[in-house]
């Protein structure tokens, strides 16, 4: 569009990517740099000298500690990410079917609690301390409150095991395979990423849509004659869409975070569990990769947010000239 | 419009009670305080009260009437009840600590970046967007991974993560405090900038402080749970709510007990603390604005 | 039905919702088309209520409990919310007081405007309502080109907001208008022009206007009648002239006495107590404990409105009673010798990062001597202030406090100079900490200079009388008390310390007509009392004469005038002094 526009949002991609590569350092230096002896960490006590030595050569962890960070960054910005010290494959063909699957099941969970977010929430403002609003709310606070393997052991309990048999309690995926050919053992993770995210966002978009329906404006627009679809739709929801925008990075945020535990809840064979199955055998190349690439999506959905809700704000929007 | 001049404001002729006590006037946070403190004395004081040892052999495993017991045995043979006693005190324990880490850290933060304002502002806030771009669960798993899962370890890093999602509130909640000319007035006394800080913002952030509190607690409690579901305890034997729930899912059909138990012990105590903090949230709206109170 | 009354109101009473407690009460006002009625009062008088309720609205909490309203042949309260809506900006309009906020920051002005035009169908096609459009905004005297109406509200400066507002309120040629404090917060220059305005739209229009104000010398400038409210009720209504030249009320002569005026040499009268909150007013008339003539009779009911001459009616038994009520005694400001020089000021400069904001600001303030540091926003004057009180960091040249050079920031300067220079902030709601007791507020400059709790008791109830609030007080909370009580307590903290200077930073802006009169004469008197010198900031320039002797004008930075209150008021040399002055209101000014 403009130039200033144009200016702002690649600094706000500079300013992502800073951040990314303070977060890959921080990785490695938590993996690799601050551990006293790696190769022992990941074979055990027990391991003998020369299953140590020959660790220690892969990963060349003899060599200066900045050699180390380079050689890994670089590996992985040219497509090199090692190779999964657990499994012995290399971690591009260990983790790539995973990552659709995760990202598969990230996209109907999003699908489904984007736009719930948004309606709960607004119309929870909307008709604020009546009957849909508080027994939302304390339904909200109930899910938010308790972690997500709890709620999705709840919904095994009810749904699978002890109170109806209707859905399998784990899903029967195998790696590589296509999400979409066990759809019934889809549904409970997918509801309990839902049921998990969707609350606490909620909350959030009720507070902001709150907030612009008591504004002056709003009260002004209603003095000025304009029918209540008029101020509902012309003067409060522009000012809702910037707050939108950031309920929705946060939903996104929130279910990368949740991915971890639910994969590993039902048996996805996605990036969470295999994050789990990587820290349980101290798969380092494994864990550095997909740390990097979970904290790079939270970094990227904030990017997108900020973007957002600057572009859609006129009056940060101006000030950027 | 917006409220007349601020002269119309209206003021109270006596004090209102403390916001504690407010709080706790309404419904749902007495009954979150029931709930949590319920669930708090299982965890603390059930160790004491076990008929059999947390890792003691009972008998088969998975069997549900089993002499002595009441729930039967567990995929190992132990006393599902027995484990069941065992298994909240080294959660809440670590929780506590964990979040009084976060907290005491996260405010002092908060605070001096509101304080300071400017580049420090800047610094300390970006330096904290960096440990929030992890998910609390991934971060500490990165931690774990190579350190292992000692108690030091899980309190260390859960509270390292904790620690900026507070700060970010209370700096949210002393910047509109900052400005306000009281502290300009201690300025001109001259007192030193530790005591305009804890002295002067501090307690006008209380409202946000106590809301924080429960929530980050709750999360804590959560999140370590979780790391437990996930494998990674102190003790890879002692009974644990989180790694019970793990431990038994497989026998869920015959022996449900051992995971419905830890379950509801967490559901529970999660929405009970949860309860408390949306108690004092709904007490505290416009309390720390300043004067016009709504 | 007479078509002279544009707007008639008919015992009007409207409750707390939750109480049932009135807010306002039987009123009774009546305005003809092409007038304008000022409706005075002070903080919780119940004008605002009054305002919105000719609009039909009524905020959370607030409800109708009987009476009757016409707009032209329309009554409005009881409509269906369809006809509610359609009246609303069509055939009566709101004019709010903050410009900024009820404007929609996400739309732009253009659409704002047009959508006035299209919820009441005026016109009847686009190009009608464009040229509309563009005939308003210039009545209002802002730029009709297409490209302005792109602008979004922040992109206006406050002036232009308030005449967009006003744009949209007289836009479908409503019959009634009522305009809620819309110049408060504008600089004088602006105010000037606004009123002017508004005064232009009704007289051409023949609109009703219901004016809401605190301010009596815009009232005397602008308004044909006045309606004088006291908790809740009208105390006294007639044509201007009627109520400036003989108010009948005692409040409304108090009101009177107690307005600054730029034209007058008055010295300005406070009076002591509160109006009360809805549910604790008095039996009875409910000004009676305040006033100096009540008696028994005054407290059975609240009196009835009795005619006093022409149109003038006021609600009291005394008020054909020609009895004198107290107000002035003038404290004639003595032509003694002048003070030494406390605070000077040599060349300095001052700015915010980077940005020079001040320049090249040189004063003199003197001991036992008051100077009125006066300005609009943005003139510097505040930043001068802050410099000398030492809450600014950001200055070059020298200021020097009975001759030793200071630091800028207080915590630099030795502790007694700290403690020579005390400063007292505008915003009465801020200044105090909410958590502290008041008098743990008050005690503290003992505290951190190493006092004693115990040993600074006795100084708090000591400094307490000298701003004559009662010993007591010292362990209430600020949310107990209000705001002039709250301005006192400020300035008792800033006597503790036993300073030579003291700075006032807008202290009196935020307070309503009777408080700021008695917080002037309280520092009237502090000052003769203990030899202070004292920088009054302000930008109410009729305030000026009441409480300075001296006064500097500034703007945009630099000192434009300096001189006795006296000279430069009265016989301004520079120019903008002089449109300053010419731009301000003045009751006296009117009433010639």
């Amino acid at each position: 569009m403009k130039a200033s526009i144009f200016r702002f949002v690649l600094k706000r991609i500079g300013l992502g990517l800073l951040t990314l590569f303070i977060v890959s350092l921080l990785i490695f230096a938590v993996t690799q740099a601050l551990p006293s002896d790696p190769a022992e960490a990941m074979l055990g006590r027990e391991a003998t000298p020369e299953a140590l030595a020959a660790l220690r050569a892969d990963f060349g962890l003899d060599k200066p500690i900045v050699v180390q960070y380079g050689n890994w960054l670089f590996g992985i910005l040219g497509g090199d990410l090692g190779t999964s010290y657990a499994t012995s494959t290399p971690v591009s063909e260990y983790i790539g079917p995973r990552v659709g699957a995760s990202f598969f099941l990230l996209l109907i969970a999003a699908v489904g609690s984007i736009p719930l977010s948004i309606v709960v929430g607004a119309n929870a403002a909307l008709r604020r301390d009546r009957k849909f609003d508080t027994t939302s709310s304390l339904v909200s606070l109930i899910l938010a409150a308790m972690p997500e393997f709890v709620v999705g052991t709840i919904l095994t309990i009810i749904f699978s095991t002890t109170v109806w048999q209707l859905l399998p309690a784990v899903t029967y995926l195998e790696v590589g395979a296509p999400p979409w050919s066990d759809l019934q053992g889809l549904i409970l993770p997918v509801l309990t990423l839902l049921l998990a995210v969707t609350p606490y966002v909620a909350r959030v978009m009720r507070a902001a849509m709150v907030e612009v329906l008591e504004s002056d404006y709003v009260e002004m627009a209603r003095l000025k004659g304009m029918d209540e679809r008029t101020v509902l739709w012309r003067h409060a929801l522009p000012n809702a869409v910037g707050p939108a925008f950031q309920v929705i990075a946060l939903n996104l945020a929130y279910l990368a975070g949740g991915v971890i535990i639910v994969e590993r809840l039902f048996n996805f064979p996605g990036i969470g569990s295999a994050l789990a199955d990587a820290v349980r055998s101290r798969d380092l190349p494994v864990i550095q990769f997909l740390a990097l690439i979970i904290a790079g999506v939270y970094i990227l959905t904030n990017l997108l947010a900020d973007i957002g809700t600057v572009l859609v704000t006129p009056r940060l929007r101006t000030r950027l000239k | 419009m917006s409220s007349e001049n601020a002269a119309e404001a209206k003021f109270v002729d006596e004090r209102p009670p403390s916001l504690v006590r407010q709080a706790f006037r309404l419904r749902r946070t007495q009954i979150g305080a029931v709930l949590a403190l319920m669930l708090i004395s299982v965890a603390l004081i059930g160790p004491f009260l076990a008929p059999f040892g947390s890792t003691e052999y009972v008998d088969l495993p998975n069997t549900l009437s089993v002499p002595g017991t009441i729930f039967g045995t567990d995929y190992f043979g132990q006393d599902v009840l027995s484990r069941f006693l065992f298994g909240g005190r080294t959660i809440l324990i670590l929780a506590i600590l964990a979040t009084s880490i976060g907290i005491t850290l996260g405010t002092t933060l908060g605070l001096t970046a509101a304080y300071l304002r400017g580049r420090a502002d800047e610094a300390i806030m970006r330096a904290l967007d960096v440990v929030l771009s992890f998910p609390q669960v991934l971060l500490s798993l990165v931690v774990i991974s190579m350190f292992g899962p000692s108690n030091v370890l899980i309190i260390f890093t859960v509270g390292l993560s904790t620690t900026p999602r507070i700060a970010r509130i209370i700096r949210g909640a002393a910047i509109g405090v900052v400005e306000r000319d009281f502290i300009s007035a201690a300025e001109a006394l001259g007192e030193s900038r530790k005591r305009v800080v804890f002295a002067e913002v501090l307690p006008n952030v209380t409202s946000s402080l106590l809301v924080e509190m429960n929530l980050r607690l709750t999360y804590s409690v959560g999140l370590i749970a979780s790391l437990a579901f996930l494998g990674f305890t102190p003790e890879p034997n002692a009974a644990n709510w989180g790694l019970m729930i793990q431990e038994n899912r497989v026998a869920l059909t015959e022996q449900p007990w051992g995971v419905i138990l830890p379950t509801t012990a967490l559901a529970l105590l999660t929405i009970g603390t949860g309860l408390i903090g949306d108690g004092f949230s709904r007490v505290s709206a416009g309390i720390d604005r300043g004067g016009k109170g709504e | 039905m007479s078509n002279a009354a544009g707007l008639r109101i008919v015992d009007l009473r409207l409750n707390v919702v939750a109480t049932g407690n009135d807010i306002v009460d039987e009123i009774n006002l009546t305005i003809e088309k092409g007038r304008v009625l000022g409706l005075v009062g002070e903080s919780g008088s119940g004008k605002t209520t009054v305002g919105l309720a000719v609009l039909s609205h009524a905020r959370r909490g607030v409800e109708v409990a009987h009476g009757q309203i016409f707009c032209g042949d329309t009554e409005v309260l009881g409509l269906d919310s369809e006809a509610k809506r359609k009246i609303r900006g069509g055939l009566v309009s709101y004019v709010p007081q903050d410009p900024a906020s009820s404007l929609n920051p996400a739309l732009r002005i253009g659409l704002q405007l047009l959508e006035v035009l299209e919820a009441h169908n005026f016109g009847g096609s686009d190009e009608a309502r464009k040229a509309r459009i563009k005939e308003m905004m210039a009545e209002v005297l802002l730029p009709t080109d297409d490209e302005y109406l792109e602008r979004y509200p922040h992109q206006l400066s406050g002036g232009q907001q308030q005449r967009v507002g006003l744009a949209m309120a007289f836009a479908c040629r409503p019959s009634v208008i009522v305009l809620d404090e819309p110049t408060t917060g504008l600089d004088v220059s602006t105010q000037e022009h606004v009123l002017k305005t508004i005064r232009q739209l009704t007289r051409d229009h023949g609109v009703a206007a219901l004016y809401i104000t605190h301010d009596l010398a815009v009232i005397a400038d602008l308004a044909d009648d006045v309606a004088v409210m006291y908790s809740g009720r009208v105390v006294e209504q007639g044509e201007v002239s009627e109520i400036f030249k003989n108010p009948a009320h005692p409040y409304t002569r108090h009101l009177v006495a107690a307005a600054p005026d730029i034209a007058s040499k008055k010295s300005i009268v406070g009076l002591a107590g509160r109006a009360q909150s809805p549910g604790k007013r008095p039996v009875g008339c409910a000004f009676a404990p305040r006033c100096e003539l009540a008696e028994d009779a005054c407290r059975v009911e609240f009196p009835k409105m009795v005619s006093v001459g022409g149109r003038q009616t006021a609600a009291c038994i005394k008020a054909n009673q020609k009895v004198a009520v107290s107000v002035a005694s003038s404290k004639a400001m003595s032509t003694r010798t002048r003070g030494e020089p406390a605070v000077e000021l040599v060349s300095v400069s001052a700015g915010y990062s980077g940005n020079t904001v001040v320049h090249d600001v040189s004063l003199t303030v003197r001991k036992g001597e008051c100077l009125a540091l006066v300005g609009e926003s943005g003139s510097g004057k505040t930043t001068v202030s802050r410099a000398i009180g030492g809450l600014h960091r950001e200055w070059t040249g020298s200021i020097r406090l009975n001759g030793r050079e200071l630091k800028p920031m207080a915590r630099q300067r030795a502790i007694a100079d700290r403690l020579a220079i005390q400063y007292v902030f505008q915003n009465p709601y801020g200044s105090l900490n909410p958590r502290r007791t008041v008098g743990d507020s008050i005690a503290r400059p003992l505290v951190v200079d190493g006092k004693s709790k115990s040993g600074a008791r006795q100084v708090v109830l000591d400094v307490l009388d000298k701003v004559s609030l009662p010993g007591s007080y010292a362990n209430k909370y600020p949310d107990q008390l209000s705001g002039g009580e709250r301005q006192r307590i400020a300035i008792a903290r800033a006597l503790v310390s036993e300073p030579e200077v003291l700075v006032c930073d807008e202290v009196t802006s935020a307070l309503d007509v009777l408080v700021q009169a008695a917080i002037v004469d309280l520092l009237g008197d502090l000052r003769r009392q203990l030899g202070l010198a004292m920088l009054f900031v302000t930008h109410n320039l009729p305030l000026v004469r009441s409480i300075a002797d001296e006064v500097a004008v500034m703007s945009e930075g630099r000192i434009v005038e300096v001189g006795p209150s006296e000279s430069v008021i009265g016989n301004p040399q520079q120019q903008y002094t002089q449109s300053l002055i010419s731009a301000t209101p003045s009751i006296e000014r009117s009433m010639r």
